[in-house]
């Protein structure tokens, strides 16, 4: 059971060689094990995942099961969970039971989903290595000493460790490829819009996106099918005919165009990682596939736009934490004002307070022009940028990170270090286009490595085909760290 | 333009986060290593582009003027710090 896939676990469910009872239970007793070690989860509430196990396994036994009935899925915890703690990472937060769901945990309760737990993140998602967590860091399971990546490091730790078949993260600015391609895991951030952001705690709503994480394209595309799908309650869900988003899984790739920016390829990035990415693509040129070289020039920009854009829309999101209606509030005071200045002195971290600030300063009187208005600009050339990229190519490729996972510690007291770490997965939330990572070996100190794959507007099914049919060539996806191997949990 | 502790007070007043004044310089340094990031932004010249502020061109939604969803104050004031007779409690505003 430890390496099988989401599919694999659906096949064993339906011809009841399993239960989903005990499916869970295995899953629970290695997060109580192993996952206190990596510290990836924030909850874990065996009670109630076993009551929907109990459920889930009627529905088996009935004959009503769907692909993912009885599966347990590791939820980030920026994603409001009715009944459960739900934390974003923080202090303030760090009381708060949802009164309600999120359409996303919704959507897999439909399907019959097992919760396995709330996984570690960092603070409202502000963090490329789950450092800024309240909570503590998150582990790598390839090498302890490493970070998982983040801001959905939990998740990602989770599945690499085999904790969970499956979970979901958010992706603001790479938080679901930069933990996959750390953890050697897959990872999809979806078109802007496909992905209901209702009861996902916001952190820059322009940008913010749901996705999966998974062993395999396979089982990613068949979590997006359940995430995916339109929702009045967020003013920005697309009204789209539903997608299969397995549809194109069994397609060729004969004379599929795999356009790579050169500015992929140029200086910074580290060497293991360019090496594996070649051989990678060199996989998918004996796979039939044709490949072209497109130019990103404004993505040099994506870093400094994304820090005006990201925290501007932080600070105004984050306001709403003013220890009045929920969540943490100072023991003591003099005033109101005093209030909500002690309740968020106390309740927020380094990193938010420094983002709201950045993003408050942008936004204040006499900069708006020079920052804000600035960075919308630049924000529509670096989507030019990919529009002429695509009239070139079907899937654009590349690294999804400049370098594998770096050690704990080692960018905490360097904010500019640690955000130029998500210097290729950026400029796809700027432009809202969807992105993946997937497992592509490894470099130096057996670190894995991501390839990145991104796909024009609502391209998710030719990324997930592209990406399964690597997978069909290839072992990457399979391995795991020695820390995961143990059957016994 | 360089940023001042002046401007940290002030902005970390205008989010409402009180700041203590060894933190205010601590905030400066790696703010002005964020905004020497930032600045590079400026080399680009953008005259007469259309700013981009969201992901999709979309037009919001318009929906029926009509009631949804029921009363659930009870519910979601369960999680507040302070609540009496349905009505959040905040210290005294007005004498």
């Amino acid at each position: 059971m430890l390496n099988f896939t989401v599919k694999q676990l659906a096949a064993e469910l339906a011809a009841k060689r399993v239960s989903s009872v005990e499916v869970t239970q295995y899953f629970i007793k290695r997060i109580n094990a192993l996952g206190k070690a990596l510290n990836a989860f924030i909850s874990v509430d065996e009670e109630q995942s076993l009551t929907s196990a109990r459920a889930a396994d009627q529905l088996l036994a009935a004959g009503r099961g769907g692909p993912l009935t009885g599966i347990p899925l590791a939820h980030k915890d920026i994603f409001c969970t009715k009944g459960w703690l739900t934390t974003c990472g923080s202090k303030i937060l760090s009381n708060f039971v949802a009164p309600y769901d999120a359409h996303v945990i919704e959507r897999f309760n439909q399907a019959g989903a097992v919760i396995a737990g709330k996984t570690n993140m960092d603070e409202f998602a502000m963090g490329s290595s789950n450092e800024t967590s309240f909570y503590g860091p998150v582990r790598n399971p390839w090498d302890t000493a490493a970070v998982p990546g983040g801001s959905s490091g939990g998740s990602a730790a989770a599945v690499a460790a085999r904790l969970a078949p499956a979970a979901t993260g958010t992706d603001t600015g790479g938080s679901i490829r930069q933990p996959a391609a750390f953890t050697g895991i897959c990872g999809l951030k979806p078109t802007y819009g496909v992905v209901s952001r209702y009861g996902m705690i916001a952190f820059a709503s322009s940008l913010d996106q749901g996705g999966p994480f998974a062993k395999t394209a396979e089982d990613l595309a068949l979590m997006l099918n359940v995430m995916a799908g339109f929702d009045a309650r967020d003013s920005t869900s697309l009204q789209r005919e539903p997608e299969d988003y397995t549809r194109e899984l069994a397609q060729p790739l004969q004379g599929l165009r795999i356009g790579l920016p050169a500015e992929f390829f140029a200086a910074g990035l580290a060497s293991d990682v360019a090496r594996a990415v070649d051989a990678a693509i060199a996989e998918f040129r004996r796979l039939g596939c044709a490949t072209v070289e497109v130019r990103l020039p404004n993505m040099r920009l994506a870093v400094p736009v994304y820090y005006v854009l990201a925290p501007a829309e932080a600070s105004s999101n984050l306001a709403r934490f003013d220890g009045v209606r929920y969540g943490y509030r100072a023991p003591e005071y003099s005033d109101l004002l005093d209030m909500y200045c002690k309740t968020r002195a106390q309740g927020f971290g380094a990193e938010v307070k420094r983002r709201i600030l950045i993003g408050t300063y942008v936004l204040s009187h006499g900069y708006y022009d020079a920052y804000y208005l600035k960075a919308q600009k630049l924000r529509r050339l670096i989507a030019q940028d990919f529009a002429a990229a695509f009239s070139q190519c079907d899937v654009i490729m590349g690294p999804t990170t400049p370098t594998t996972a770096f050690n704990l510690g080692e960018k905490a007291g360097d904010p500019v270090q640690m955000y130029l770490s998500d210097i290729y997965t950026i400029a796809v939330n700027l432009a809202g286009l969807p992105g993946m990572s997937i497992p592509a070996g490894f470099g130096a100190n057996n670190h894995p490595v991501g390839l990145q794959l991104i796909g024009n507007y609502f391209g998710e099914a030719k990324m997930l085909n592209a990406a399964h049919q690597y997978q069909r060539v290839t072992g990457w996806h399979l391995e795991m760290p020695a820390a995961a191997r143990s059957e016994a949990p | 333009m360089a940023l001042t502790l002046e401007d940290v007070k002030r902005i970390a007043q205008l989010a409402r986060i009180e700041i203590e004044p060894r933190e205010a310089e601590r905030v400066l340094i790696q703010l002005t290593g964020i905004f020497r990031l930032i600045e590079e932004m400026q080399a680009v010249d953008t005259e007469g582009i259309e700013p981009m502020s969201h992901a999709q061109d979309l037009m919001l939604r318009l929906r029926e003027d009509a009631v949804s969803g029921s009363d659930q104050h009870a519910l979601y004031q369960a999680v507040a710090p302070q609540v009496e007779a349905g009505l959040y409690l905040v210290p005294k505003v007005l004498e």
